[in-house]
């Protein structure tokens, strides 16, 4: 079985907003040969399906932003390979490849991964029931209404109302599917702002709140799904089309088959603030680190891993090591996960599990606090909570884990701030 | 080569075609192999039948694809037999025509004492079905096999001849063989009342009527109806049982190293955990008696069962990803043993109640059939089979090269290095080989079966609607 070899200095894993941003940082700096591995025929990750706005600064289509960020890591020098996977690895550094012109090895330096996330289908949600057509994944939905032209269907049930429920009723829209319904097992809907345009994109769609999909109906294709209530009462909702939105999770295959550590809570690879993973030279960004923060954090976050990446090729980096960081319910998540005195952050990512009236967050090592913040407004479940970074400097590197905790108003443990 | 999916069966202007020698209704992977077995005679001219759009649409794609020992079958019941003559038969075909089996050997792990004491049984039982490489072993020795196991294991029988295998592949080879070697197959073609007209079967299908001088029942859940059309009575009834499964991620695969059976006792059958050649993890299946022959759904009880258990014998299964949940139906009955009966002077034959093992036994049963047809009806001229050419199915399993492996096969072909399917490491050359091939998919479905395409954890996220453009386009590559 014969591999054409070669090495390079970086490679970098995925063409989304993450890894474009850092082949770019790589090359604009002269990192010589920085070559970005590209499984889909398109490189741009994600928003080359997301034909609704709201991406990058000025809040362009995602085509657009993706053909920017594509042309911009072009324009630096980096090369963007695609049709071609990262299959496994041959050593630590070095990458196996398919593509159509057949298998590689690939040795490099350094790697960067920015494989993305994904949504959570139908079957990892355990929903019951029969397993007919039509049940999908907003990915899956962007990719059939505006890269196919498909036909979807006539009447649509949409699952989770998470911010991405927008995405999904923008693309139902477009396809001329009437939305019967908009569920979530939460107690109030989480679209926030972009709830605003949902509306009045889908002008009319109930909202169901308290409700939990209890079984999918139909052979051959789905012909509604069964809901039960908070009070217990079952209701069906007929429908030939069902999207399950939100509950990303971390396409973490490649960084697993490497050895590289997971966060127990993303579920992706767990990096400092630098985002160094726990395998030398190999960094992760985007998100892979944390399914799903915006474009413009991915890129940012490949941005700064340019950085750390080049200061690892000429031996300048920090060292290596520093505590955990964990949280503790509700708290569901942190990202990065790892902390570095030399390592500065400037924010840090965090998921609750419950909704939060105006929390406030102690972050704690050893008994010792480092950090209080006060959260100027509701927490809700997947959405993006903030943590600023600077307490980082404070920590002690042979220390015990950091714990970031919510507080109540002066500092005790999670007071009256949950509801 | 025949295979037909609509229109009459009989076109009009052709007002008295020939009969067929025989007729096997069922395209599961029960009747494929008999057709196949059949086939083995070209002077037949032999008809498949099929209700569903594809082959093994029914319990056949839906089971624990384990191709047992019948070390723990009723000891002389003719299922016994068939299970310990048709494993030996299908692992030496799966050898020659590509069908994935990976000999894992399988660990029935004993959790109490009941359980424990359960073992010596159940070698004496292996002994008496003519297994003899079975043996017990005690708790340290399980838990060294098995790392990952969870806490209070007492021991185990350990069955190194249990091996576990595609049941796709295996019905689609049969049917492959079988079609290429003259056999008509006809899909969406439910029979639907059977008469007797001058010594023939005269079917009368959802595709209109045919002929037949033999009939071969083969349909799975409903060979009793069938029974009962065919002879106005017959002698058992099918009570469907269903098996529920959940499907665990590829990155589960190592966690497991055996089949981990359950060690039946008075109080019930457990459930197992199993590794898939795709390289998934299987955990199931429940049993549950129900009448409706159409319940493959999934349930929440049924589900959150077997989480229950799958905790205890792998706690760390149930931190990764689900790809799957499934149901099948056992086409149990009151009988104790399988079903199959020839009515010499109905020129039928009846294949029922093939429970838990028709996987394994398939090629067994097959050549079973063809006995008692041989015997029943001297004027098919059983005589001189002949070897049918071999057939080599594309590979789905994990323990060879998959084709974006090989280099070789790229280079003859870019396709092959075209991966649609990521979650998979699905070619757009093997999914063109599926839509052009002997017996092509009708689905999505169908197509997932045949290359492995959307069946990964992301469930079509990336590639959902990559894939369904190229079934949709397939046109491109071939007559449709
Ligand atoms: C439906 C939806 C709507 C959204 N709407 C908005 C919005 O309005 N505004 C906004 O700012 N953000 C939005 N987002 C989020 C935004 O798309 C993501 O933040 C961004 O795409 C993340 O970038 P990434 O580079 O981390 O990952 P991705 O964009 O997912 O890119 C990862 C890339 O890696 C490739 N890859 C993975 N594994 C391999 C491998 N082994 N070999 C080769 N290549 C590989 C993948 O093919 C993919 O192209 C939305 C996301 C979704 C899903
Ligand atoms: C949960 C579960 C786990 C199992 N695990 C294993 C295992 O590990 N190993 C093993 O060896 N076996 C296993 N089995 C058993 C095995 O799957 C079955 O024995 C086997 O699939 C039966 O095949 P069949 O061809 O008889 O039935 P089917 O596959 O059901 O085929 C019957 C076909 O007949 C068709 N049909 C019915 N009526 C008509 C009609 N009137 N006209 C035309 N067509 C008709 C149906 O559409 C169907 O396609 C398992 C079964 C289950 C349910």
């Amino acid at each position: 079985m014969t591999r054409r070899q070669r090495s390079v200095d970086v490679i970098v894993v995925g063409a989304g907003p993450a890894g474009l941003a850092a082949a770019r940082g790589l090359a604009d700096h002269g990192v010589g040969v920085v070559e970005v591995l590209e499984r889909e025929a398109v490189a741009g990750g994600v928003p080359r399906h997301c034909h609704h706005r709201g991406f990058g600064r000025w809040g362009v289509t995602g085509p657009q932003y993706a053909a920017r960020t594509v042309e911009a890591a072009l324009g630096s020098g980096a090369r963007v390979r695609t049709g071609v996977t990262a299959t496994g690895w041959a050593g630590p550094l070095t990458l196996d490849t398919t593509g159509p012109h057949g298998l590689e090895r690939i040795a490099a330096r350094a790697v960067v991964l920015a494989t993305g996330a994904r949504e959570r289908p139908r079957s990892a949600r355990l929903v019951p029931g029969t397993r007919p057509a039509g049940v999908l994944t907003t990915g899956e939905l962007q990719q059939a209404v505006h890269l196919h032209a498909q036909r979807v269907g006539t009447r649509a049930v949409v699952v989770g109302a998470e911010p991405v429920g927008y995405a999904a009723l923008s693309a139902l829209r477009r396809a001329g599917v009437t939305v019967a319904a908009l569920t979530t097992e939460e107690p109030r809907h989480q679209l926030g702002r972009a709830w605003a345009a949902a509306a009045r994109l889908g002008h009319g769609v109930p909202v169901l709140t308290g409700a939990t999909v209890a079984e999918l109906l139909g052979r051959g294709r789905v012909s509604g799904v069964r809901l039960r209530h908070r009070d217990g009462r079952l209701t069906t909702v007929d429908c030939d089309t069902v999207v399950f939105t939100g509950d990303f999770v971390p396409d973490h295959e490649l960084a697993r088959r490497g050895g590289v550590a997971l966060d127990p809570g993303t579920r992706g690879p767990a990096v400092d603030g630098a985002f160094r993973t726990g395998a030398d030279g190999v960094f992760a960004v985007g998100n892979v680190l944390h399914a799903v923060e915006p474009a413009l954090w991915a890129a940012r976050e490949g941005a700064l891993a340019a950085d750390a990446v080049r200061g690892f090729l000429d031996g300048s980096g920090p060292a290596r090591g520093g505590p955990a960081i964990e949280v503790a319910a509700p708290l569901r998540w942190v990202a990065p996960n790892r902390a570095v005195p030399q390592v500065p952050v400037d924010a840090f990512v965090l998921r609750t599990s419950q909704a939060l009236t105006r929390p406030v967050l102690v972050v704690t090592q050893d008994g010792r606090r480092l950090h209080r913040q006060y959260v100027p407004r509701r927490a809700l479940p997947n959405r993006t909570l903030h943590l600023a970074g600077r307490w980082t400097r404070s920590v002690d590197a042979t220390g015990g884990p950091v714990r970031i905790t919510v507080g109540g108003p002066r500092g005790g443990n999670l007071g009256a701030a949950t509801e | 080569m025949t295979v037909t999916s609509k229109g009459p069966l009989c076109p009009e202007r052709q007002m008295s075609p020939r009969p067929y020698d025989v007729a096997v209704v069922g395209a599961g992977v029960v009747g494929t192999a008999i057709a196949r077995e059949l086939a083995r005679h070209p002077h037949l001219h032999i008809a498949l039948l099929e209700a569903s759009a594809d082959v093994g649409d029914g319990t056949s794609k839906a089971n624990t694809a384990i191709l047992h020992t019948g070390f723990d079958a009723v000891p002389g019941s003719l299922e016994a037999r068939l299970v310990r003559e048709g494993q030996r038969l299908l692992a030496a075909y799966a050898a020659e025509s590509g069908i994935p089996v990976e000999p894992v050997g399988a660990l029935l792990v004993a959790w109490d004492d009941a359980q424990l004491d359960a073992l010596p049984g159940l070698l004496e039982k292996a002994g008496r079905n003519g297994y003899d490489a079975a043996r017990i072993i005690g708790a340290d020795e399980t838990r060294a096999r098995e790392p990952h196991l969870g806490p209070g294991v007492l021991g185990a029988l350990d069955v190194p001849g249990e091996s576990i295998i595609c049941p796709w592949t295996t019905t689609l080879a049969y049917a492959t063989q079988a079609v290429r070697s003259g056999v008509e197959l006809h899909l969406n073609t439910r029979v639907e009342t059977v008469s007797s007209e001058g010594g023939d079967h005269l079917l009368a299908t959802s595709r209109g009527a045919l002929r037949a001088r033999f009939l071969v029942n083969a349909a799975g859940l409903n060979a009793d109806v069938l029974d009962r059309l065919v002879l106005g009575a017959g002698d058992f009834t099918v009570t469907p049982r269903r098996g529920q499964l959940i499907v665990f991620d590829e990155l589960a695969r190592d966690l497991v190293r055996h089949i981990l059976l359950p060690v039946p006792t008075a109080l019930g059958k457990g459930v197992l955990v199993a590794p898939t050649v795709y390289g998934n993890v299987l955990l199931g299946p429940t049993a549950e008696d129900l009448d409706d022959k159409e319940a493959t759904g999934t349930t929440a009880d049924g589900l959150d069962g077997l989480l229950t258990k799958g905790r205890r014998i792998l706690p760390a299964l149930l931190d990764e990803e689900v790809t799957a949940v499934y149901a099948g139906l056992r086409a149990a009955t009151e009988h104790d043993d399988y079903r199959i009966r020839c009515h010499k002077e109905r020129r039928y034959v009846t294949v029922g109640g093939i429970r838990s093992t028709g996987l394994t036994a398939s090629m067994a049963i097959a050549a079973h059939v063809a006995g008692l047809i041989a015997e029943a009806d001297a004027g098919l001229d059983l005589e001189e089979p002949v070897e049918p050419a071999p057939v080599h199915m594309p590979n789905l399993g994990e323990a060879f090269p998959r084709p974006y492996q090989r280099a070789d096969l790229i280079a003859t072909d870019p396709a092959y290095g075209t991966i649609v399917c990521h979650c998979e490491r699905v070619t757009r050359g093997e999914i063109r080989d599926a839509l052009i091939s002997t017996v092509p998919p009708a689905s999505l479905e169908g197509l997932r079966r045949r290359t492995r395409a959307r069946g990964g954890r992301c469930q079509g996220f990336y590639c959902g609607a990559a894939v369904r453009a190229l079934h949709e386009g397939r046109g491109e590559w071939g007559p449709e």
